[in-house]
């Protein structure tokens, strides 16, 4: 077809199949969010720490260059589940950092500029456009968590050697698993909240609220009720009880990892309600 | 061809022209429509069949909220509809396919340029990203943006917005397209152009329109069909295209002295008139003629001060059918 053509033509070409229409979102979504250099930058130095973990692993594989120094070798760093809990540790927060910044700014424009409707007007339903939004979080987040994860344990794997690797497979799973969840948590969270609160500043604004009151107020509840209830409110305390235990290291808890788990998956739950009930081509005003 | 409703009553297209397609484009199968305690829609019966079809309606009649059931945003409390033959409770999808749908209020999403913002609902509509890409050009020069189509849409003035909306419901090639008050918010010139295209679009014969508005003159200048609905009711159907073709005879007389004998004794020839105060508008029966009138008028004592050939006008049916 020519765009000089002034007048209506109707289509009769191919069509995408209908499961891949929610990358349609995706791609554009995250064309956007990469047209900001702050974000560029903030994705960038994510990547960092996975970095300085793939040079304590080369060292802590070469002692000869690091006795070369004078530093006693045997003391190094041990490459064991508690080194990968520090990886999640940190790329999880930065994780956070990135939902904050980017997460809010995925439906609140939608919602802000009334599209909603010219999404649901076609052959796309809401449970694709929730899909294709997450989808952006869901791989920009693996890409600093799970996935430099792998990396680095199949580089410890190398270089540890099979026997290494057969004894520490569980780790790897434990990553994803880990990961994967905090992503879950970090996605639909960032959404509902960019559902419900139309203007993207405010939306991140209450992300961080409820990350950071929610921990105080669990900490004045657990003080002031002398329970351990309050830790509920606080996701990044079930979270952290949930990576510790998957990745078994030792530590005394007030919570099960079965506990916060579950009130994990609950959190998850309330966000999806939120996002189906403000995820609608027009509200209904009964 | 002008029929008065009585709520619930079925309404039928009656008679189809020899471009109008064999299946009718829309068939409300008693589809009511509640929020809460609130009946919105009430009980619709309808088909129609035109290559333009207006739906008309006061403020709150229920004209958005039909087109949204159709669309499958709303969920019929009652009864079913049928898009194109697809029935709205089991085939959203196939529905959704088929149509290009232009909201009323300002859905767009102002920080994309125009050319990315089709290009995308095009490919949300199925179109592979080449073919997508090139149909946005297209309906953008289409609809009278090609100069604009790299510019933010939230740069855009009002009546660009409206084109840029225009332009994405087209992009995909649907065979109905549902335009939600597609004049709302523009000048006099603006909504020239927008009704010119709108007529260009339904002349191209390639789709059929389903016009919203509650502006008479939008939907008299576009449409074929007319459908008046009123606090959730059908008040009146009118094929404008039988109408315009009806080898009828419309006057109307302005009188003086005017009295119900005259009306009663014009009536007993087998002419329908309406009268207001001094005038009476009527359609001539077979075999009438106008010295017949004259003759009347004359036995009666009543004056004849002006006669114009005319008939109604959408405005003259659509308050009928909201007197009615």
């Amino acid at each position: 077809m020519a765009v000089y053509r002034r007048s209506y033509t109707s289509y009769s070409g191919p069509l995408t199949p209908a499961w891949s229409r929610f990358l349609v979102l995706f791609r554009y979504s995250r064309r956007k969010l990469f047209r900001s250099k702050l974000h560029t930058v903030l994705f960038v130095l994510c990547f960092f720490y996975p970095l300085a973990c793939l040079l304590i692993i080369y060292l802590a594989h070469n002692l000869s260059f690091i006795q070369n120094f004078g530093t006693v070798g045997g003391g190094f760093v041990a490459i064991d589940n508690r080194f990968f809990l520090y990886f999640i540790d940190v790329q999880g927060a930065l994780a956070f950092v990135l939902t904050a910044f980017t997460g809010p700014g995925l439906i609140s424009p939608d919602l802000a500029n009334g599209a909603l409707p010219l999404y649901f007007c076609r052959p796309f339903s809401r449970a694709e456009y929730v899909l294709g939004k997450a989808s952006v979080l869901v791989i920009l987040l693996s890409q600093i968590t799970w996935i430099p994860g792998l990396i680095l344990f199949g580089i410890q794997s190398s270089l540890a050697g099979p026997r290494w690797t057969w004894d520490h497979l569980w780790i790897a799973g434990s990553l994803v698993l880990s990961s994967l969840l905090w992503i879950a948590i970090l996605s639909l969270l960032a959404m509902a909240l960019s559902a419900w609160v139309k203007w993207r500043i405010v939306a991140g604004a209450l992300l961080l609220a409820v990350l950071f009151f929610g921990a105080g107020f669990a900490q004045a509840i657990n003080a002031v009720l002398r329970t351990q209830s309050g830790h509920f409110l606080n996701l990044f305390y079930l979270i952290s009880t949930v990576w510790t235990s998957l990745l078994r290291v030792p530590s005394e808890r007030s919570l099960t990892s079965a506990d916060a788990s579950v009130a994990l998956l609950v959190y998850c739950g309330i966000c999806l309600a939120l996002l189906w009930r403000k995820v609608r081509a027009y509200e209904v005003v009964r | 061809m002008s029929t008065a409703i009585q709520p619930g009553a079925a309404v039928v297209a009656s008679q189809e022209t020899a471009a109008a397609p064999p299946n009718p484009v829309i068939e409300l199968q008693g589809l009511s429509v509640r929020f809460g305690s609130r009946e919105i829609l009430k009980n619709l019966v309808c088909s129609l069949r035109g290559r333009a079809i207006g739906l008309l309606g006061p403020n709150g009649a229920g004209k958005s909220t039909l087109i949204n059931t159709l669309l499958g945003f709303y969920k019929p409390s009652a009864g079913s509809a049928r898009v194109l033959g697809h029935d709205i409770r089991t085939g959203t999808r196939k529905i959704l396919r088929l149509v290009g749908y232009m909201p009323e209020n300002d859905a767009i999403i102002s920080k994309m340029s125009a050319v990315s913002f089709v290009q995308m609902m095009a490919e949300l509509s199925g179109l592979p990203p080449g073919a997508a890409l090139e149909r946005a050009h297209e309906a953008l020069f289409c609809v009278g943006l090609a100069e604009a189509r790299y510019r933010e849409l939230g740069t855009y003035s009002q009546g660009m917005k409206q084109l840029a909306k225009l332009a994405q419901a087209i992009a995909h090639g649907p065979r109905l397209l549902i335009l939600d008050e597609p004049t709302n918010g523009l000048d006099p010139s603006a909504r020239q152009r927008m009704i010119r295209m709108i007529r260009d679009i339904r002349d191209s014969k390639q789709l059929q329109i389903v016009l919203c508005s509650h502006l008479l003159r939008d939907v008299e200048d576009t449409c074929e069909e007319v459908l008046i609905l009123n606090q959730g009711r059908i008040a009146h159907y009118s094929n404008l295209e039988e109408e315009r073709k009806a080898n009828k005879r419309f006057l109307e007389l302005e009188l003086y002295n005017a009295n119900g004998d005259f009306t009663a004794a014009v009536e007993k020839l087998g002419c329908e008139c309406a009268t207001t105060a001094n005038r009476v508008k009527m359609i001539l029966a077979d075999g009438v003629e106008i010295r017949d009138i004259y003759r009347i008028a004359a036995e009666r004592d009543v004056r004849i001060r002006r006669l114009n050939f005319r008939r109604d006008t959408l405005e003259d049916i659509f308050l009928k059918a909201m007197g009615s």
